[in-house]
């Protein structure tokens, strides 16, 4: 007889599985976590390599001369943008046109629905200049984008004039196969959203704008450039965009790859590269750099304009030039030839970029993991969920027992509304959390009020009590937590698969949370532990960690000032950009936390 | 005195002479082939297939070089290099770095064009089954006393070479397609080049005579490109054709260069492959055919006062080829004996795999069984027998 089929040899498992259970699940989310440790072991990792053949490898010769023009063109727009008190259409528009290229302009505005502490902003209203460069000979059908953001104050001069010197230089080139459109954008990440919803048509965040009058093709890869300084030390790539989507691997080879050629140094979250893996700290070096990954991903925030084109498929990075306290530092020629020949390249594209991976993590800039790699990790801590609610199953005893038929029917009956109360009631209170008209327009306001209603959720099982009949039973809570926990695992799962980062943060949380959870343990202590690993105070360890990550720890009050700004980003990146983090995590994943903790508090 | 000795001199190296040219005009007829034809295909498009395409131009161009005529080529390029949008010298195609030789030129006809390029064509080309409509250039218009040299370069693998991204020619369609032209006579002798990744695959399957293949990889083995243009910004040729091409330079119309240097053409050293060649069904000896019997179109003129008696010397000829040719049994060679379809060619015999004689595998068994049965005792035999 078969394994599962013999009743004898399926009695035997089932026993083996009720005895194991605990060491089960601990041994499976020690082996999630130790595996995911092990990612960023160098051993385990991949060189990046090019996979498209259409781009080859860097043979191109870079010939762009004129970097010193690009800076006083750079001061000449910092000039104007003073003068004006914003973004220098006029100018603009008349040194583009100067340049040969057709130039068009968009209007865009937008009411926040708060207003936004960190840019100081409530009421924005801007314009977009942008000029298309026509491929001498090729039909219109492909673009190719370089943007630099017009920011307020002294950021980002250089960008502009080197994007303008750019613009010079390829329109002396006979060899562009696509058209280039050099994109200025105002107030950054609204600006980008206005453009991309006119060039594709589309209107999905309820922002005002213009139409576009020039359109180019359709757009096969762009980059963001952010400078603000004439000379640097260091090219920083981004590539984290809107929820957690990576552009394609092969733009961050390309890049690497140039930066090799060239020679200039290249970093990844800002951190240089180690050759020194095998020791500790070379390590945890690029353990922190794949962690910083980890956390911009989750966030689910768009790092950089490049974020918002991702979900258009355009293949898109920013690139940031950064000046530390280095010896050798590169001249804005030498930035302009690796962009010469980035765009030598992305010119030979014959398609879009799709040969490398979509989904990976990168401890360095030079290696990288894919998906096929880091998945198990995600498997072994919902392997650990499959075997709880196997358990659970099993240890409620079937319906069709041999006390008699209205027993049955009284128990299940129980059962079903037993969880479809706390159910309903806890998505109710996440609908309260993720409602976006606000009354009051202060943002500490807004936040402290969804922070209010979470902390209300606490109370809710005595809430639950009065309404239920069966209150109290063992069958009750076992049928409760097998539902939570069935829940939590379909959640966690789908939103691995789409961000895998956001996924395994909150299955290191909550997964524990659904394991241990049951009415007998001791309450005092538990009801502390699930505060401590409920999503709200992940997000505020996270913001602890984050800093520290970033060589920049905060104290205790200013982390929590910046926890109330990220739950407040959050709320507007959702309204403007369309980001899922805090709608998914306000109405499903706080339920889904409720539900346990209603299963503490069952009795 | 002088007069007489000069006369005497001067006849002695008449009589001489003319019977070298007696001798030579035996020689005449000895590579029994009297036209040439080309047909050299690009397989491969794209920009970054940029090679392929400089490779058989450069051929092309050596071709036409050393005398075949446009009429007698047939020229397959699967893309457009020279006006490409990302060429930065439009108009050209380059061969060698620095814009030393643009292999385009003013007078290339390209006879089979971009999507032209099929299988399908290709074979109909070989095999001369194309519609009633399909103009002169675009045709193979051999006969019997031709000899063709076939091109080919592009992406290929272990018994496969890539047509446009979108289909494949096996090596067993090719050698049928050979062997339907040898049934119609399309050819006299057939010299084949394949400039590809594990190009010796694609001539494995040939079974017809009168075939010489060439390789500029055995299988397994990766054909590698040679040198990148950093303005252009692509590879410009394959190694092998890249030599290939130098080693044609040197050869002139009446040069005597043969097979067998061609066979030397990039050693390892140079193309890091291992050039393959095929001569077994070659019916003649490869060091006596020359370059120019395949990439050149030599007509072989002789300024003669006397006359010749052809039957005579043919004779003589058929002596001398009896004696020298020892393992092959040919027929006679008679002037009617060129006819083809009255007595079929002879061909060498197939070299067969080595397989031990039957009755060793037989016997090999029956001493298993028997150490069997010692070692496990004898009762368990009776459940055989």
């Amino acid at each position: 007889m078969g394994l599962l089929s013999d009743p004898n040899r399926r009695r035997a498992l089932i026993s083996l599985l009720t005895r194991l259970n605990a060491p089960i699940c601990v041994v499976c989310y020690m082996a999630g976590v130790a595996w995911f440790m092990g990612l960023a072991f160098e051993p385990f990792t991949l060189r990046t390599y090019m996979s498209e053949n259409a781009m080859g490898s860097t043979m191109v010769e870079e010939r762009f001369p004129a970097g010193e023009r690009a800076l006083a063109t750079g001061r000449e727009f910092s000039a104007h943008k003073k003068k004006v008190g914003g973004m220098p259409v006029d100018w603009l528009v008349k040194t583009m046109q100067a340049r040969g290229l057709e130039v068009f302009t968009q209007r865009f505005s937008r009411t926040l629905p708060f207003p936004d502490e960190n840019k100081e902003r409530y009421l924005v209203k801007g314009t977009n200049v942008y000029g298309i460069l026509r491929a001498p000979r090729a039909p219109r059908t492909e673009a190719l984008v370089l943007s630099a953001p017009c920011t307020p104050g002294d950021n980002n001069n250089q960008a502009v004039g080197l994007l303008l010197g750019l613009a010079q230089y390829f329109r002396n080139q006979v060899y562009w196969a696509k058209d280039i459109i050099f994109l200025v954008n105002e107030h950054d990440l609204i600006g980008m959203q206005a453009w991309l919803e006119g060039y594709h048509h589309t209107n999905t965040t309820g922002m005002d704008w213009s139409p576009l009058q020039g359109r180019g093709g359709s757009i096969q890869a762009a980059l963001s450039l952010e400078l603000s300084s004439d000379v640097i030390t260091s090219l920083d790539l981004v590539l984290e965009g809107l929820n957690g989507q990576l552009p394609n691997l092969d733009l961050a080879n390309l890049f690497y790859a140039f930066c090799q050629k060239i020679g200039v140094l290249c970093t990844i979250q800002g951190k240089l590269q180690r050759n020194d893996w095998d020791s500790v700290s070379g390590y945890s070096h690029s353990v922190q750099t794949m962690m910083l990954m980890v956390m911009k991903q989750a966030s689910g925030r768009p790092w950089g304009d490049h974020g918002l084109f991702l979900r258009y498929h355009i293949e898109a990075a920013t690139i940031k030039g950064i000046n530390s306290f280095r010896q050798y530092k590169s001249d804005t020629t030498t930035i302009g030839r690796l962009l010469e020949g980035m765009y030598r390249k992305l010119n030979n594209l014959l398609e879009r970029l799709h040969q490398s991976y979509f989904f990976y993590l990168m401890p360095s800039l030079s290696h990288f993991v894919s998906i096929g790699y880091y998945m198990p990790v995600i498997d072994y801590i919902l392997l650990l969920i499959c075997a709880l609610d196997l358990w659970v199953q099993l240890a409620t005893p079937p319906p069709r027992t041999e006390d008699g038929v209205a027993d049955t029917e009284q128990m299940s009956s129980p059962g079903v509304l037993s969880v479809l109360t706390p159910l309903v009631i806890s998505h109710l209170t996440g609908v309260e959390v993720a409602v976006e008209h606000f009354p009051v327009s202060e943002t500490e306001a807004v936040v402290l009020t969804a922070i209010a209603i979470y902390t209300a959720g606490l109370a809710l099982p005595h809430n639950t009590h009065r309404l239920l009949s069966g209150e109290g039973t063992e069958q009750g809570w076992k049928v409760l937590k097998l539902v939570a926990v069935l829940y939590l695992a379909v959640l966690l799962g789908c939103t691995a698969l789409i961000n895998f980062s956001l996924g395994f943060i909150l299955a290191l949380t909550l997964v524990p949370v659904a394991a241990f959870v049951t009415p007998h343990v001791p309450k005092i202590l538990s009801a502390f532990i699930l505060v401590i690993l409920s999503p709200a105070c992940t997000l505020l360890f996270s913001v602890f960690f984050f800093q520290e990550l970033q060589e920049m720890p905060v104290s205790f009050i200013d982390g929590w000032m910046l926890f109330l700004s990220v739950i407040s980003q959050g709320i507007l990146d959702h309204s403007l950009y369309g980001s899922l983090v805090y709608p998914l995590i306000a109405l499903l994943v706080y339920p889904c936390w409720l539900l346990f903790w209603n299963i503490l508090f069952w009795k | 005195m002088k007069i007489l000795t000069f006369f005497s001199l001067f006849s002695t190296f008449l009589s001489a002479n003319s019977i070298n040219v007696e001798e030579n005009a035996g020689q005449f007829f000895s590579s029994g082939h009297t036209n040439n034809w080309a047909v050299l295909v690009c397989t491969s498009r794209f920009w970054f297939n940029y090679r392929h395409v400089a490779n058989t131009l450069s051929v092309y161009r050596s071709v036409k070089r050393l005398g075949i005529p446009d009429s007698h080529i047939v020229l397959m390029l699967a893309d457009d290099m020279a006006c490409n949008h990302r060429n930065p010298k439009p108009a050209t195609v380059f061969s060698h770095k620095n814009m030393e030789l643009n292999v385009y030129g003013d007078d290339v006809e390209v006879d089979y064009r971009g999507y032209e390029v099929t299988v399908e064509n290709f074979l109909r080309v070989l095999t001369g089954r194309l519609p009633p409509s399909t103009p002169r250039s675009k045709r193979l218009l051999s006969d019997d006393r031709s000899n063709i040299l076939i091109y080919l370069t592009g992406h290929g693998g272990n018994g496969f070479l890539k047509f446009q991204d979108s289909e494949e020619i096996s090596n067993v369609e090719l050698a049928d397609a050979f062997e339907q032209m040898w049934q119609k006579r399309r050819y006299n002798e057939l010299l084949f080049i394949i400039d590809t990744c594990q190009g010796a695959s694609m001539y494995e399957r040939f079974y017809s005579p009168n075939l010489m293949a060439l390789a500029s990889s055995q299988v397994g083995e990766d054909s590698l490109s040679h040198q990148p243009d950093l303005a252009i910004g692509v590879h410009l040729m394959d190694r092998y054709t890249f030599y290939l091409l130098e080693f044609l330079e040197d050869i002139h119309p009446a040069s005597k260069a043969n097979m067998k240097d061609l066979f030397k053409v990039c050693p390892k050293s140079q193309c890091v492959s291992t050039p393959g060649h095929r001569t077994d069904l070659f019916l003649r000896d490869p060091g006596s055919a020359l370059i120019t019997d395949f990439f050149g179109s030599v007509r072989k003129v002789e300024i003669t006062m006397e006359t010749i008696n052809l039957t005579d010397l043919i004779k003589e000829a058929e002596q001398k080829n009896i004696h020298t040719t020892a393992n092959l049994q040919f027929p006679p060679l008679h002037l009617s004996s060129f006819l083809p379809y009255l007595t079929p060619y002879p061909q060498k015999p197939k070299q067969k795999d080595w397989h031990p004689p039957d009755g060793f595998i037989l016997g090999l068994w029956t001493l298993i069984l028997l150490v069997f049965f010692k070692t496990y005792g004898i009762k368990h035999l009776k459940h055989i027998f």
